[in-house]
């Protein structure tokens, strides 16, 4: 009785373990090998600024066409997260649409003995949003700092002298979150150095987001880069101060210094590129990079060089 | 005496030291994910960490470049808000639907209902974010006449809809759990169905039930990706369920990456994630020892 009880336990137990066994180990050894089944491509990782994303792609996509060896893959996520991403090592090329920070670039230095190194690549206007079933038209840096700043005294559209249609008066502030240069430009340029955003303000991911939410609420502004216009929102026209022009987001007027509220697109690698990136790097300086800026709402580099602030 | 050949032996004990290996990891790994995160964050927490700013401050401003402020405790409301919401809606449809699925359906309807009801569970967290943010938010907007419908009440109805398969799985099981003699009495008594629920059953299972409880408010307070897409990601403390807020664990996700590996912001992060941590730890041990109370009856 135990015997047979024994014989049908092996017969069915040990070619099923056999069985298993063996598909492992040819699993294993597939993993492990290592056919050329197309030549190696060299990958750049370009990691940042969510303004640039887009632009970012489009230059690694039409750069594939150029050198199809090489592939560039790139993702968003802020320009803190790219920043962090170079300093860290796993990326090459980080897109950012703010400066390092002195901190970061000491950083830098300590962990990974290099300086960061700073490419220009194109300016952007950041726009202000507001929904089209919103009357205003236009508004200045210091109705701008006191809506969004800390300590800021507007809440009320009223105050900006805007009548909203059913009388929804509440000003819906949409921002961004921490690790957004957009966020720390915004920060920089238009609250000032010493001044933090007002808590309460929508923190949204990424540069559409922001639009997108604009578009859908009535009474929310918003702000973003210019490239992310879509036709549901209205871009409000920018003066520095109340009795100065104001001046719409466009091309000319970014290049000009005439919109208040522009910066400058930046690529930065940790020492000087080598290789594949350098290549990469020259060829978004030349007309056809260039172009692709101007094709993604962005403003190229005058032919010329880079003219200086 | 069986007589069993030497290999059987080796393969016996071979397994079983497997399966010993695999019990034991589970503790393993829940000292070794909190001794890490533990670490990670135990620098600031040793030497600038102010408790009183920390969790008595609403002020989050971990990038600012004139005052940093590490002040958590409109994240915690947040947090407290919409999990509290999420708890109020989601225990009594899902303590309902347990008792519907364990005494008032037939067996086809109680196993369709059960598997519909995973259905629910099986729904990606993200995929909630996105319904959050589509269709929640414009239904949320027209219905209730509010300028924006990426708030408390959105957060909350979502995690309640991600709560009740948990709700419903352990309360049916408590109530399974009940033995029949209590039906049987009760009914010999002459008892109605609805008498029988709230009379006799609701209070014999009600360790189970509050564990069911409990294990859904662990679920609610850990989640992430629904409500980093349907909160408004607000730092502020809620006075209404229309207002945007932002939980703890949606700060994480949004800033782990951007913060540089080991500076102050991020083993702040790390911070937050013990404070986490340690709620769903004790949410899930209190969750527990209800349930032990039952088996010592």
């Amino acid at each position: 009785m135990n015997n047979h009880r024994n014989d049908a336990y092996r017969s069915r137990f040990v070619p099923l373990a056999c069985a298993a066994l063996g598909l492992a180990f040819a699993v294993g050894l597939l993993a492990c090998s290592r056919g050329p089944r197309q030549p190696e491509k060299t990958v750049i990782q370009n990691t940042g600024s969510d303004t640039m994303v887009n632009l970012a792609q489009a230059w690694a996509e039409e750069y594939a066409k150029v050198d199809p060896t090489v592939s560039v893959e790139v993702s968003g996520g802020g320009s803190g997260t790219g920043i962090a991403a170079l300093i860290e090592g796993t990326i090459e090329i980080a897109n950012c649409s703010r400066r390092f920070e002195p901190s970061e670039i000491e950083q830098a230095r300590k962990l990974r003995g290099k300086e960061p190194r700073e490419f220009l690549v194109g300016y952007d206007a950041l726009a202000v949003y507001v929904s089209m079933s919103n009357p205003i038209q236009e508004i200045t840096l210091d109705q701008l700092a006191q809506i969004y700043g800390e300590g800021g005294t507007i809440t009320k559209w009223s105050q900006l002298g805007v009548k909203m249609p059913d009388g929804a008066d509440e000003i819906i502030r949409v921002s961004r979150q921490s690790n957004s240069g957009s966020y720390a430009y915004f920060r920089e340029a238009i609250l000032g150095k010493g001044r933090d955003f007002n808590l309460g303000s929508r923190d949204l991911h990424g540069s559409k987001d922001v639009v997108e939410l604009v578009s859908k609420t009535p009474q929310a502004i918003g702000y973003s880069g210019m490239g992310y216009a879509i036709p549901d929102v209205r871009m409000l026209r920018v003066a520095k101060k109340a009795g100065d022009t104001y001046v719409s987001p466009t091309v000319e007027a970014t290049l000009s210094r005439a919109y208040p509220i522009a910066r400058e697109l930046f690529l930065y690698t940790l020492g000087e590129p080598t290789g594949a990136a350098k290549k990469y790097m020259d060829w978004v300086h030349s007309p056809a990079g260039q172009a692709i800026v101007a094709k993604s709402g962005y403003v190229p580099i005058p032919a010329g060089g880079s003219t200086p602030r | 005496m069986q007589h069993r050949r030497g290999w059987e032996v080796a393969v016996e004990k071979g397994i079983e030291a497997l399966i010993r290996t695999c019990g034991i990891s589970a503790i393993v790994f829940v000292f070794g994910i909190f001794f890490f995160v533990f670490r990670e964050g135990s620098g600031f927490l040793f030497s600038r960490f102010n408790p009183l700013e920390f969790f008595g401050s609403i002020e989050w401003y971990p990038t600012s470049q004139s005052r940093v402020r590490y002040g958590v405790l409109a994240l915690i409301a947040g947090t407290a808000s919409v999990t509290a919401l999420a708890m109020a809606i989601a225990v009594p449809f899902g303590v309902g639907a347990a008792i519907f699925i364990s005494e008032f359906s037939g067996p086809r309807a109680k196993e369709t209902l059960k598997v519909v009801i995973e259905l629910l569970a099986a729904i990606p967290s993200v995929v909630w974010g996105f319904i959050a943010l589509s269709v929640m938010n414009p239904l949320i907007m027209s219905v209730f006449n509010v300028p924006i419908g990426l708030n408390v009440l959105n957060g909350g109805i979502v995690l309640a809809l991600m709560s009740v398969p948990i709700i419903v799985s352990i309360g049916e099981d408590a109530l399974k759990a009940v033995p029949d003699s209590y039906r049987e009495a009760a009914l010999a008594l002459g008892v109605t169905r609805w008498q029988l629920v709230y009379r006799v059953l609701l209070p014999a299972a009600k360790n189970g039930l509050l564990a069911a409880a409990l294990l859904g408010v662990g679920r609610a307070v850990g989640e992430t990706m629904a409500v980093l897409m349907a909160t408004g990601h607000s730092v502020k403390i809620p006075t209404s369920v229309m207002d945007s807020v932002r939980t703890l664990t949606a700060t994480i996700a949004s800033e782990l990456g951007e913060a540089p590996v080991h500076s102050d912001h991020y083993q702040v992060l790390f911070i937050i994630g013990i404070l986490l941590f340690t709620i769903t730890f004790v949410v899930n041990l209190t969750a527990d020892l209800v349930v032990r109370g039952i088996r010592s009856r």
